[in-house]
């Protein structure tokens, strides 16, 4: 084995993740109380690929999400995104990520400028009226900036979520099922961005049930029990037909 | 970090503005014991010649101060509350993705909460004045450091209290076992040589009660003067609680569920 000084070996890791925007678990473990969650989980999202996260409830997504979102550490292991380390880079690699909830997390008691002045603000970024409408144009969403998010539908409120999380321009989007309970229109108004962001070099992690929703370049990876199952392009795995017949029924995975 | 700051403040007095009826609801119950309480009790309690005062005073003057105190408790636990509410609701979540320290967004909420503390204390030392309570007017101008001191104390404890509960409904039970017992062990509403002549027990628990000191520097302020002990309990208290708060939400971060 080649020796390195510690600080010269994490220099030369540094520099190595830090020529692209790869998201990289390096063998994580998190726990919730006793139940284990993760253990030894490593997994690198490619940068500026659409990237789906599979996987039945309890597979361990949800933790990823935090994980990546910055909201929960791990016990043992490194989360990296773009070489930033979220133990000791939190605020740095925070600012290169987007993050979508499943959740409704707008202020509904604000209107759609107030919610982006407000989030632009925790970011240090005072937004001026033009990038605000610029922001707003790419979902179709001029017409609404001066109404409260109360008053939206949840497709509309969805749409404002995502523009929201691309204000400080994130080179990754996490997104946790941004499809749920939505119309057909509106489901694919936010895939198609979706699919957009990522062949202008944004890394779309997509975390969901549905098959559908994926088309055959996309990069999918299915989770079961804290551990990847399987992963490929979409096409590799043998399209959403295939998928369907071995995991899922009316296009949800059932693992 | 200086305009996430700003955003915080400005959306917390926007809540204010938006839950307007939580404003008068907050004026409401210091002005019902100031104005009720307080006449019932006038006769009942003799008061003596105590520090800061140097005359002999009426009962709702002695009990201003601790009424103000009791608006910032009440207002400090509530945007605790808040917290919890914000927290389950998602809000919360966003304020942990953004990059700032996380005792950064504490110390920004507590800075809006004490900044609304402050406004319904000022009104309601107005409504005191206007209403014939004796309070040197000068005072409003030198209570204004010791309420934003009292309102980082008291609204670092909630925020501690928050970080250790899960549930909304959990709060609540808190609010009571814990606002209560505070205000009435304490020197808001008799003096400290009146229980210990008839409840040594309970002046004891009374100067250990750190929401004394916080109604003593209220009080001290009123009349342009600086209690030296009081400032230092309040001072050491915020900064105990704040780090207690601080670790809490830290704490949270390893193990809590989000959903």
């Amino acid at each position: 084995m080649r020796f390195a000084f510690p600080a010269a070996r994490a220099k030369a890791k540094l520099c190595r993740w830090s020529l692209s925007n790869d998201v990289v678990f390096e063998a994580v473990d998190f726990s919730y109380g006793k139940s284990v969650v993760l253990s030894q989980f490593s997994w690198r999202v490619e940068s500026g690929k659409f990237t789906a996260l599979l996987g039945p409830n309890g597979a361990g997504k949800s933790t990823v999400f935090n994980l990546i979102a910055g909201l929960i550490v791990p016990a043992a292991g490194e989360v990296r995104v773009g070489g930033l380390s979220l133990k000791s880079d939190p605020l740095a690699l925070r600012r290169t990520i987007g993050v979508v909830f499943q959740q409704a997390s707008l202020d509904n008691e604000l209107t759609v400028a107030q919610n982006l002045r407000y989030f632009a603000g925790l970011h240090g970024i005072a937004l001026s009226d033009e990038e605000q409408s610029q922001a707003l144009q790419r979902l179709d969403l001029l017409d609404h900036v001066n109404k409260p998010v109360a008053s939206l539908s949840g497709g509309l409120k969805r749409r404002v979520e995502i523009v929201r999380a691309l204000l400080h321009q994130p080179k990754v989007l996490i997104m946790d099922e941004p499809t749920a309970g939505l119309d057909l229109p509106s489901k694919n108004i936010i895939t198609d961005y979706a699919h957009e962001l990522a062949e202008q070099g944004v890394s779309v992690i997509w975390i969901t049930h549905l098959l559908d929703e994926i088309v055959d370049q996309d990069a999918v990876v299915i989770m079961r029990e804290g551990r990847i199952e399987q992963q490929g392009t979409l096409e590799s795995l043998g399209g959403v037909e295939a998928l369907r017949a071995a995991f899922g029924s009316e296009g949800r995975l059932a693992l | 970090m200086m305009l996430a700051l700003k955003v915080i403040i400005w959306r917390e007095l926007l809540r204010f503005w938006h839950q307007r009826e939580r404003f008068f609801a907050a004026l409401v119950r210091p002005l019902v014991w100031l104005f009720i309480f307080g006449a019932g009790f006038r006769a009942a309690l003799g008061l003596s010649i105590i520090p800061p005062y140097e005359t002999y005073i009426r009962y709702e003057t002695y009990i201003a101060p601790g009424l103000c105190a009791m608006i910032i408790l009440f207002n400090s636990l509530q945007s605790s509350l808040s917290m919890v509410y914000d927290r389950e609701m998602g809000s919360m979540r966003l304020l942990l993705t953004a990059p700032l320290p996380r005792w950064w967004i504490l110390l920004a909420k507590l800075v809006a909460s004490a900044t609304v503390s402050l406004v319904q204390c000022i009104v309601f030392l107005l409504i005191a004045l206007a209403c014939d309570v004796r309070l040197p007017a000068h005072g409003l101008l030198w209570v204004t450091p010791a309420v934003i001191l009292v309102a980082l104390m008291l609204g670092s404890f909630g925020l501690f209290l928050s970080s250790m509960i899960t549930k909304l409904q959990n709060f609540a039970g808190v609010m009571n076992f814990v606002i209560f017992p505070m205000f009435f062990a304490s020197t808001a509403l008799y003096p400290l040589w009146r229980i210990q002549e008839n409840a040594p027990a309970l002046a004891n628990i009374v100067q250990y009660n750190p929401f004394t000191y916080a109604v003593e520097l209220i009080r001290f302020a009123l009349y342009a003067k600086f209690d030296g002990t009081s400032f230092v309990v309040v001072l050491l208290a915020f900064a105990a609680c704040f780090a207690l708060a601080n670790w809490g939400y830290n704490r949270s971060a390893h193990q809590r569920k989000f959903r």
